[in-house]
């Protein structure tokens, strides 16, 4: 089941300049995004996910730049752009975003009929009528009802989930081929946010998306992904297959992130924290990032940053522990009883 | 939203009846003895009869009745002292047009020219034009008004040749005056432009336009000057309004015979039904820019005809 990648990162590294100081956000990262794969990124705030993202749009905030390393989109090396122009034809038309907050994601002053419209004559050169009806169809297949009715409504006038499938159909208007979801139902209750993953992902179906779930709720990753890498400190740590991780993960800062779930304690505990905080970016990082918060921590953590071993042909981490050299470890027992927990709520079967 | 206009009417008609009754009663707490130059000589029948004349004996609330009577005619009553006997309406009809001219021509090049330095501000935020502009805006706000007028008069008329007064039939004369009057409206609309469109630019939304791939130009255009000008546009009527009532430094510094230092003048004459009348006008534009202002916000913003409860202005 071999796949082309759509998007590949090659060991990328991003800066940000904060007041003569350079912050080390991104730190040597590649990423082989597959066509048509539902891939998830995790990682606790200030992991540099949303920074990965947006960087492959050309959206990073004016002190972020690219120090090195090649992003290349069906076969086009986007660090290579330099104006804005060339980035506006690949955000919306090839790279689309739902962001986090559909409260203020939209503007109030525009209508949604508008707002979903806006990028077509930029993107796909249709205005008029044929726009208008593109934007029907667009509310119909976000399962927004009486499309005609709410063509000319104004943000106010839809709740939470319904503006947050306005958000959907504004970055599904141009036919994306890749669609990046920013923690798109942190902001809406538990309720909701089922009828959204569920949208998005037979949207995806429908429109052949390749899709980018950027997200701390472990919850949400275990119903939608194909495929999960976690971050920490801006590196991808490890990455597998939405079961390897789950059910057979191999860093200790991923044994730590499952560990902390709710659902996995056992009743009557105290929930599980990561002591420490993640390190200072400012400074280089030598050796392993998660080491000095990793009780497993060998020698070596601290001294050379670990290469990624590779666990199965779709499975690789980055921690000495998987060295043959390396002591065995076993993970903590929390994460062994994951697979007999039906607390996820996941689809398992098929695949 | 024609109910919404229709309750804000409401509302307007019922403070400006408020204001009317109390700014009567207050004046009805004036002396008047200077009505009547020869008062020490008078009989007690005379002054009955000369406040009969007037109206004066009458219990207050009667007065104020047919005080509303009287404006619902249009008529505000006549000078006591200013002109005596004369109309007020015709001081004002001769008066105002004068002070409208002037108001409405430096708004013409206030609004514009504020508007476009506030987008450059805003647009080229920290860099040159940005710190000029701030400087200019800085200045004006800090220096007192009546130096830069007088520098306005004093080096304008000089490098320039133009008339130092204002002449009745000599068209490049008003050029100062329009000049002092627009120079501190500029800076305050390009302030509070410049600053609504930075506040704008760092919203959600804008982020979103340009996520999807809308250019530069368009955003700032459609997404961040649009919603950045609502708040600027609910004081457009009120400022318009008040250019009637003229500007009291600029009229005298360039001897323009309009509204300005009017309502001063005649409460040192306590010319008290020219002070009412005065004080009435003022009132009722400010409730009608206001009101205007309201109006044109629910045309410029959806979300307010169907919000249901608002904060007072």
């Amino acid at each position: 089941m071999e796949k082309k990648a759509i998007l590949s990162i090659q060991d990328l590294n991003i800066k940000f300049n904060l007041r003569g100081q350079l912050l080390h956000a991104i730190r040597g990262v590649s990423l082989d995004l597959l066509d048509g794969e539902c891939l998830a990124i995790v990682g606790e705030s200030g992991s540099g996910k949303s920074v990965l993202v947006k960087s492959c749009m050309g959206l990073l905030d004016k002190n972020g730049f690219i120090d090195s390393g090649s992003i290349v989109y069906n076969g086009m090396e986007l660090t290579a752009n330099k104006k804005e122009k060339e980035w506006e034809k690949i955000r919306g038309g090839q790279i689309a975003m739902v962001m986090q907050d559909p409260m203020t994601s939209l503007n109030p002053l525009k209508s949604i009929g508008w707002q979903i419209g806006e990028s077509l004559k930029y993107h796909q050169d249709l205005t008029g009528e044929a726009a208008k009806n593109k934007v029907m169809e667009m509310l119909t297949d976000v399962g927004i009802d009486d499309p005609k009715r709410r063509y000319s409504q104004y943000p106010h006038e839809f709740s939470g989930g319904m503006r947050q499938r306005v958000a959907i159909a504004i970055a599904l208007a141009c036919n994306p081929r890749i669609l990046v979801c920013d923690e798109p139902t942190t902001a809406l209750d538990v309720t909701i946010q089922a009828q959204i993953l569920d949208l998005v992902r037979g949207l995806q179906k429908k429109y052949h998306l390749t899709t980018i779930y950027i997200t701390h709720d472990l919850g949400v990753v275990a119903n939608v992904a194909d495929r999960v890498a976690v971050m920490y400190a801006g590196d991808i740590v490890e990455i597998g297959g939405c079961k390897e991780i789950f059910f057979d993960p191999k860093h200790p800062y991923t044994w730590a992130l499952l560990s902390s779930l709710p659902q996995i304690a056992a009743a009557g505990t105290k929930l599980y924290s990561i002591h420490g905080t993640p390190p200072n970016l400012f400074m280089p990082v030598r050796g392993d990032a998660f080491a000095p918060r990793n009780p497993y921590a060998l020698d070596i953590d601290f001294l050379h940053r670990p290469p990624y071993f590779e666990v199965s042909p779709t499975h690789k981490a980055r921690t000495w522990l998987l060295d043959p050299r390396a002591p065995k470890i076993d993970p903590p027992e929390a994460i062994r009883e994951i697979k007999n927990l039906k607390a996820f709520g996941g689809d398992w079967g098929e695949e | 939203m024609l109910k919404y206009c229709l309750k804000r009417i409401m509302r307007a008609c019922i403070s400006l009846v408020i204001v009317i009754a109390v700014v009567f009663c207050l004046l009805r707490l004036m002396p008047i003895d200077s009505y009547f130059p020869n008062l020490d000589d008078m009989t007690e029948i005379q002054l009955y009869n000369a406040k009969e004349k007037l109206g004066l004996n009458d219990p207050v609330p009667v007065q104020l009745g047919n005080f509303y009577q009287q404006l619902l005619r249009g008529d505000l009553g006549l000078s006591n002292k200013y002109r005596v006997d004369y109309p007020i309406t015709k001081i004002l009809a001769k008066k105002a047009p004068v002070s409208i001219k002037f108001g409405l021509m430096a708004m013409g090049i206030s609004l514009p020219l504020g508007l476009l330095l506030g987008v450059l501000m805003a647009r080229n935020r920290n860099g040159i034009l940005d710190r000029v502009g701030t400087g200019y805006v800085v200045l004006m706000q800090a220096v007192p008004a009546a130096v830069y007028y007088l520098m306005v008069q004093i080096y304008g008329s000089d490098w320039t040749g133009l008339n130092i007064l204002y002449k009745t039939g000599v068209p490049s004369s008003i050029i100062l005056p329009v000049v002092s009057l627009a120079l501190p409206s500029i800076a305050w609309y390009a302030m509070w432009l410049r600053r609504y469109m930075v506040d704008e630019e760092n919203k959600d939304y804008i982020r979103m336009a340009r996520a999807k791939g809308v250019p530069q130009r368009a955003i700032g255009f459609n997404h961040v000057f649009r919603n950045a000008i609502v708040p600027l546009i609910h004081g457009i009527p009120s400022s318009l309004l008040l250019t009637i009532s003229g500007s009291i430094y600029v009229e005298s510094l360039y001897s323009i015979p309009g509204m300005g230092g009017l309502l001063v003048e005649v409460i040192k004459m306590q010319d008290n039904s020219m002070v009412q009348a005065l004080v009435i006008v003022y009132a009722a534009l400010g409730i009608i820019g206001l009101l205007m202002g309201d109006i044109l916000m629910a045309v410029v913003d959806p979300r307010i005809s169907l919000t249901k409860k608002e904060g007072a202005r």
